[in-house]
This record gives structure tokens, sequence and C-alpha cells, in this order.
């Protein structure tokens, strides 16, 4: 059984100006000691999706539907002090801005052992320790004396490592990262993005790696889901998805990357080091014309009005999610086979 | 430079006009300006008539909002007390701008070591409960009304000067200044005649709202019994003889005391509004 | 923080030193002597009391007996109350003012940052509109317009509270709230107001992605930097509250410093009115630099220098 198995989830914000379908309809699952990344352009859904499933969107506005099971419980049907108890112990979560992530009112050392002493109940000693020993894990020097200050003595790395610490002080099954390098210096992405994958393999937590660059996805991530307007457009293995994207939007994602790489594991890691801030520069322009206003979809495909390859079907039905012909596990959701 | 003056100040009219509680405000404070004004063809007696015979008695026909233990009427007493109060709100106000935009405007154009020794004495003058001055100089000058406005204008131009000082620090920058100062126009012609005009919006916000403070700390002064003396009324004289017939005659009491609650609430309302419009920066929300 | 501390402290002399010396001048310069309305008292009598009071001394020798005697903390003796000093009275008093006003801060504080916070959590909401549109008439109605309301309702309408009096506990409610109640509208504006500010940041929905209850994510997590403004509005406050007390001590009839003040101002007790309104002013001033040591504890980035 899936660690964590995702049915139909749906997020749509009631507004006065309409219904946002943020999410609509997604569906996916995680094995222990996987890591899955979601690929799309701000605005797809892709972190509403991940942080709807810890109560983390604020509802209302939003409404939640669908099932999430994580080792078999319906996350969304808890109600809040137990979806608390998972928050931060089960699943944990590393968000995009270091630099407003962390209060900058307490110190390192209280923001780390509070996950302890909330989850754990235990000693403030031994949550002292333990956050001391997980902060020189992470790679900060003299943790000791780091624990005792605030985050504005800390530089944007630092406070992305002590973040990864916090999330994963209590040891979590399943750690969201949401766009965790995009704020970073490209030097520092890589470093970061090794960090999380080391930590994943000696801790054998399933990861969810979500980001806006191929790149960065693509190098660490066993499975991806590309997302567009609140739904997933297409799935599967990296390898596969770089040698023959077979949704326009995917190939309009490659085709942004700077140097498109065969596959190669080793080829794309060094590619990754570069890849995020160019790709992210230059896709904007790759891609014609901009997201769909959520609250607005066309009729058909969401992505038609931007599609080089559109026939008339795709302005009138919605393509369904397809296997691909050659590959079992892959799927995607166009009427066309390009 | 005048045509985008003109627009800019049709533009917060229209922005002050969207501004429900603030047309309210500009409202009550329009016709309690005009019944301030008109007091002497509107208030049905004289101000210190009395009718001793009568007494104090609630409010009927002949007295609507009742009399006071001396049988005057307290309607014709709130209409020439609003006289005094509004007065002393406006005039205590103007003294406050002079001061406080000179002071700021001098602070802000001259700059460095004069600055920092002008805002210090400033800081140090907030820390300062002023209200013990304005009683100070009331027992020590005589407890008239002149001396009232000004002592009270004389404590309330702080916040003012912060905030000239602060435009015209933003402002001297500005190329029209440098042109100014260029040509050889003299520095108190600088100050008052090309930044003083630039900085209106604020001031006038900052002093819609010094209105409602300085009418609020005349009360306070006149109930206390340190301010307006009898036989003259104010709002706040009139509450302060209220309190000592309370228990029998409570219209004393309540009929200035909503119509001071209501008289601040829509200068503050206003000034507010005036904020909003004139400043959109300051924008609360 | 000891040198942050220090420096506040030597800042205040000079400021101390200016405030004492216009005291001194302006007792000394009044129009009239102090005893010019007790009139008919012989000349050798007024030489007496002259000569007691130091009177007849050249000015610079009265100034610096003056300021000596304030150095020892002496403001001395009331020209109305014969055989008190100014001590005395201060002594008896004070602790009935601050007494008051420990009430009100705390009932302004409480209700205050509870409202605010309450608001601040359901924007927009019916809790959001009605505690704001209370917030906005407390703002607008002064403590001489509500006292004598409140005694009306509360005392002599339903007889619930004494109308006046400062014995027992329930004496303290209503001079309290009145005093109180300004305060408590103008803390929960700005609560909500830094509360909502923070409420957005990142950080809180951290604390949220943590696991922590939501008890904890506000009060750990949202106080500290949503209070802020409230902190800095605690100067300002403490001397409102002190000026308030003259009004509300008036009202309800309470043997306060407040009281003497105005009774000494309407007498025209010179050294009486000089020496209360310099202690006020010390006491404001150390007033300021506690909040501006509380704020620096509350923000670590404040630098102490």
């Amino acid at each position: 059984m899936a660690l964590l198995e995702v049915e139909d989830l749906k997020v749509h914000f009631h507004t006065r100006h309409g219904v946002v379908k943020a999410v609509d309809g997604v569906s996916f699952s995680l094995n222990q000691g996987d890591v899955l990344g979601i690929v799309g352009e701000s605005g797809s859904g892709k972190s509403v999706a991940c942080l709807s499933l810890l109560g983390l969107v604020p509802s209302p506005p939003a409404r939640v539907a669908g099932r999430a099971l994580l080792n078999g419980q319906d996350l969304l049907g808890l109600d809040g002090d137990r979806l608390r108890q998972i928050r931060g112990r089960k699943i944990s979560v590393i968000f995009q801005e270091p630099m407003t992530s962390l209060n900058p009112y307490l110190k390192i050392g209280a923001q780390l052992m509070e996950v302890l002493t909330t989850h754990e109940r235990i000693p403030a000693a031994d949550a002292r320790s333990r956050s001391e020993a997980m902060l020189g894990r992470v790679g900060i020097p003299d943790p000791g004396i780091r624990m005792d200050q605030y985050p504005h003595q800390f530089s944007g790395g630092m406070r992305q490592r002590v973040m990864i610490a916090m999330a994963l002080l209590a040891k979590p099954d399943v750690l969201v990262a949401d766009e965790p390098t995009t704020a970073l210096d490209v030097t520092i992405q890589a470093q970061i993005l090794e960090l999380i994958r080391d930590l994943q393999r000696e801790l054998g937590m399933a990861v969810i790696l979500i980001s806006h660059a191929m790149g960065v996805v693509a190098e660490m991530s066993a499975q991806i889901l590309v997302m567009y307007a609140g739904r997933i457009v297409e799935r599967g293995a990296p390898a596969d998805l770089f040698r023959k994207p077979l949704h326009p939007y995917t190939r309009a994602l490659m085709d942004s990357m700077p140097a498109p790489t065969d596959g190669g594991s080793a080829a794309e890691r060094q590619g990754c080091r570069e890849r995020p801030v160019a790709g992210r520069r230059k896709r904007l322009a790759a891609i014609p014309g901009t997201p769909p206003d959520p609250a607005n979809l066309p009729a058909g495909c969401p992505f038609a009005p931007r599609c080089p390859y559109v026939l008339d079907i795709c302005r009138k039905t919605d393509p369904e999610e397809r296997p691909a012909p050659e590959n079992s596990g892959r799927t995607f959701r166009c009427h066309v086979d390009i | 430079m005048i045509e985008r003056g003109e627009s800019l100040w049709m533009d917060a009219r229209r922005r002050l006009f969207q501004n429900r509680a603030a047309v309210f405000g500009l409202a009550v404070v329009c016709v309690l300006v005009a019944l301030a004004i008109f007091t002497p063809y509107l208030a049905p007696y004289d101000y210190d008539r009395q009718d001793l015979a009568l007494g104090a008695a609630a409010p009927s026909a002949a007295h609507p909002f009742g009399t006071d233990s001396l049988g005057r009427d307290l309607l014709t007493r709130m209409l020439y007390g609003s006289r005094i109060s509004l007065l002393v709100g406006f005039l205590a106000t103007l003294v406050s701008m002079g001061i406080g935009v000179t002071y700021g405007a001098v602070s802000g154009y001259l700059g460095g070591r004069t600055d920092g020794i002008l805002m210090r004495t400033v800081d140090i003058l907030y820390a300062l409960p002023f209200i013990f001055f304005v009683i100070i100089l009331m027992v020590y000058f005589g407890r008239s009304l002149v001396n009232l406005f000004i002592a009270l204008g004389c404590i309330q131009w702080l916040t003012m000067a912060r905030i000239v000082r602060g435009q015209v620090i933003s402002l001297k920058q500005k190329e029209f200044v440098e042109a100014a100062v260029a040509m050889g126009v003299s520095t108190p012609s600088i100050v008052f005649r090309h930044l003083v005009p630039n900085v209106l919006g604020p001031i006038i916000v900052y002093a819609t709202l010094t209105v409602p403070t300085v009418m609020l700390e005349e009360a306070f002064i006149s109930f206390l019994g340190l301010g307006v003396q009898p036989p003259m009324s104010s709002w706040g004289l009139l509450m302060s003889d209220g309190v000592k017939h309370l228990e029998l005659e409570p219209w004393l009491i309540l009929f200035p005391g909503f119509f001071l609650s209501l008289t601040l609430f829509s200068l503050n309302f206003l000034g507010d509004g005036l904020r909003d419009a004139l400043d959109p920066r300051y924008r609360s929300d | 923080m000891l040198k942050f501390v220090l420096k506040r402290l030597i800042g205040a002399i000079p400021v101390l030193w200016i405030i004492a010396t216009l005291t001194f001048f302006m007792i000394r310069l009044a129009p009239g002597g102090p005893f010019d309305q007790d009139k008919n008292l012989p000349p050798d009598i007024m030489k007496n009391i002259e000569a007691k009071y130091h009177l007849d001394e050249p000015l610079p020798q009265q100034y610096t007996r003056y300021m000596k005697s304030l150095l020892r903390l002496d403001l001395g003796p009331s020209f109305k109350y014969a055989n008190r000093t100014v001590n005395d009275i201060i002594a008896a008093a004070f602790p009935v003012s601050a007494e008051l006003a420990l009430w009100a801060l705390m009932f302004a504080l409480l209700v205050g940052v509870g409202a605010g916070t309450v608001a601040s959590l359901h924007p927009g909401t019916w809790k959001d509109h009605s505690a704001m549109g209370l917030a906005m008439a407390g703002v607008c109605t002064p403590n001489f317009v509500l006292g004598p309301v409140l005694v009306l309702v509360f005392s002599l309408w339903l007889g619930w509270l004494p109308v006046a009096g400062w014995y027992g506990a329930a004496d303290r409610i209503l001079p309290a709230i009145t005093l109180g109640a300004i305060y408590a509208a103008y803390v929960a504006r700005l609560t909500r107001g830094g509360m909502l500010e923070i409420l957005r940041q990142d950080f809180i929905r951290t604390a949220r992605a943590k696991g922590l209850p939501e008890s904890q994510v506000i009060i750990r997590h949202a106080f500290r930097g949503g209070l802020l403004p409230t902190v800095t509005f605690l100067g300002p406050a403490i001397a409102g509250i002190v000026t308030g007390s003259l009004v509300v001590e008036l009202i309800f009839d309470i043997p306060g410093l407040g009281r003497f003040f105005v009774q000494s101002a309407l007498n025209r007790d010179y050294t009486m009115v000089m020496g209360t309104a310099l202690f006020y002013a010390v006491l404001i001033i150390f007033m300021n630099i506690l909040v501006d040591i509380a704020y620096a504890c509350l923000d670590p980035r404040v630098r102490y220098d």
C-alpha cells in the first residue's frame, strides 16, 4: 500500500468573482522513500494541492474535497486537533522564503525545540540536544551558539538549512519541499538540494518536491507530475519525460530550459546547477501567453489558447487523462499525439 | 503645474465623497458650525437668563433639553457653549498649526545639527504630560478664554512639526527647490512660499484631527473648573455642572455628553476620511 | 542592555533639570505672592511667613536652595495645607492614584488586547465589526462623559455599584473602567492592526505547519510582533491615564493625587502645583524609559545603541 494516496483532490475558492478552481481533481500516490516532483508555473495549484492536505490553506474561503490517505487515514476528514498532530510529525513542510519563514522575534533554538516539545512531550534538555544535533547535521557550524541567535543573524542559505532541520526534527514520513531553492543564490541552491537528497536517503522518508523549474525536479525525483491550471497534465519518470514529452505544455517547459538534456543522470546533476535560475528567466518568454484566469477557465482544454498544436476539439472538450501508448505508468491529458 | 494641482484636489474630493463615514462627519460638522454661527438668532433664551422659580426642570416643550438648577435653558446654554467649544477648537488648532508648521519646516529645511537639536527637543516634549502645563498656565495667567486657546495651541504642535519636517525633507531635494536656491531666493521665502504650500495636504489632514483633540482638552480643563468660567458656558463646563446633579437631573449630563461625543466622532471620521482622500499612502486598511 | 538603560537614564537628567528650573521660576515669578489672598495679615506676620519659606532671600540663593532640596527629593512645604509638605501629600495620595491607574491599565490591556485579537482572527466578520465599532465609540467618548453615564446606569438606575468613594473592591470597578475605556479602545485598534499584519506573515504559516496548537501559534508566535504597536502606545497611554485620573478622581470622589492637584490649582497653592507636576513629569519620563526597555526586549532587531 502507498504511504500517501491522494484521490480526486479539489480545492475551490469561493470568491465574489466566482469559483476559483485552484486544484481540480488531482490524484497521485507516494511510496515510502520515494521522491515525487511536481512542476508547473506559479498559480498552477501545485503548492495549494500539497498545503491543502495539511489544512494550511485558509478555509473558508477554500473548500477542499477528495481523499488523501496517509497510511490509510484520510487527512481531509480529520478534525483540527488530529490534523495538527500530523503536521510537523508525519508530514513536514519547507517553504520557499527562508527570509520570512522563521519568526524574527524568537531564537532559532526555541523555534526548533518547540517541534519536539509539541509532538513528543520530552524534557527541554533532550529537545535542546536533539535540535542542536540536527542543526549540526544540516551543516550549520557551531550549532550550540547558533541555537541562541535570532533569524536576522543568519544568511538566506543558513536559514533554509534551519528550516530543513526544523522540518526533519520529528522524523516525518513525508517532507513537502515547496520551492525550497527558488529564493536562494545559484551556488546555494545546489547545496540545499544536495542536503535534501542526502537526508532523504539517510532517513528513508518520502519527499514531494515542488518547483517551477523542470531541472530542479528532474534531478531528484523518481516520478514527475506536470501541473497546469489545477490539474495534472502529464506524469512519468524524468528520463521518459525528457526523452519524449507527451503533453505540449511539458514540451514547452522542456524547450524553455537552456540546454536540453538527454536524460543522463550525471548530466542532469551538472545541468541542474545553472538551470533553475536561467530556466526561470527564459521560460516565461518561451511559452506564449499567460496562465488562464483560474476563476474563468476556457471551455475545453485550459492550455488550448497557448498551445501550438491546438485542434478544434481542444476548444470544446476537456481531454481525459489517458495512459501513454508505449509506456505503462505514464499518463497524459491531451487530445493530440505530438 | 496648476492643472496637476487641480486634478489632485478634485481626485481627493471624489474620494472623500465616496467615504460614507466622512460625509456623515462633514455633514454633522457643517450643521454644528451653522448652529454656532447663528446661535444669537436661534437660541430661545438668553444664555444667562435665570428662572430661579422654575429651577431645574426636566425637558419640556418650553425647554426641550430642560433647565439647570438656576432655571437656565440647557438648549440655549449648549448652543452658546458650542460657540466657545468650536471657537477654542479652531483657534487653538490655528495656533498649533502656526507653531508646528514653522518649526517643522525650518527644522526640515535647515537640516544638520539644527534639525537634530530641534527634533530632540520635540522628542523630549513628547514625553511630558502637557495638560499639566495648560493647567499651570491657567493658574498663573488667569482663567481667560484667550489664555486657554493659546495654552492649548502651544501644546498641540509637536506632531504637526514632525509631519511637516518629514515632508519638507523629502521635498527639498526636488528640482523646483534647487531652482529657487539657484535663483537666489531667500531661505524664509523658499520655506514658506515654495515648500509649505506643497505640504498643504498633510497639514490639512492633521489640523482636522487636531480640532477634536483640542476640543476634548478644552472640555477637560473646563470640566475641572480651570477653563471657561460661568456665566459663560462651554460643553465641558456644562458637563461639570451636570455631574453635580447627576442623580436628580440626569439630562444635564446626557445632552452635553451626547453632543460632545457626536462632535468628536464626526471630526474624527472626517479627519480619517480626509487622510485617506488626500494621502492614499496612509490608508488604514 | 545595561548600557542602553544607563544611557536612557543619563539622557533624562538634563530634561529633569530643565523642568525643575522652570518649576522654580514659575513658583517665584508668579504674579502676586502666594499669600496675597490671605488678606489683612499684619506686616510682621507676613515677614515671618516669608522668612519661614525663605521668600526674603535673593533669587539665586533661593534657586540653589530649591535645587538642593530637590536633590534630596524634597519638594518643599505646601503653601496652603499648613504644616504639610508636598512630599507628605504625595506620599499619602499617590498610592491611591497608582492603584487606580494600575486597575485602569489592566482593564485597558485585557479588554483591548482581547478584543483586538479576536477581531484580527476573524477580520470582516460581525465579531470584528462590533469590536471595532465599540472601539471607535470608545475613542470618541471622553472619560468625563463615560464616567457620569456609567454612574447613572450602574449605580443610580440599576443600583449594582457604589456611586463614589474608595473603600471596597466594588468602588474600584467604575473608576477603573471610566479611566481605562478610551485606552482599551486605542489598544484594541492597535492590536488588531498589529496582529493582522503579523498573521499574514510567512512565519505564522511555518508555525502552523509545525503542528503547533492554534493557541501557541497566537501566543508564542503572533503576539511577540503583533503587540509591538501596543507596547509603543503604552508610554502615551500611561501619561494619558495619569492625566485622566484628575477627572476620574473628581467624579468618583477618590482621595488620590489628581484631586489634590486640581484643588491646589484652584487654590493657587504654587508649591503644591509645581511639586506635583514635577513629580508627574518624572514619573512619566521613567515610565517611558521602562516602555522603551520592554520594546527592546521584545524585538531582538532593536540595537541597544
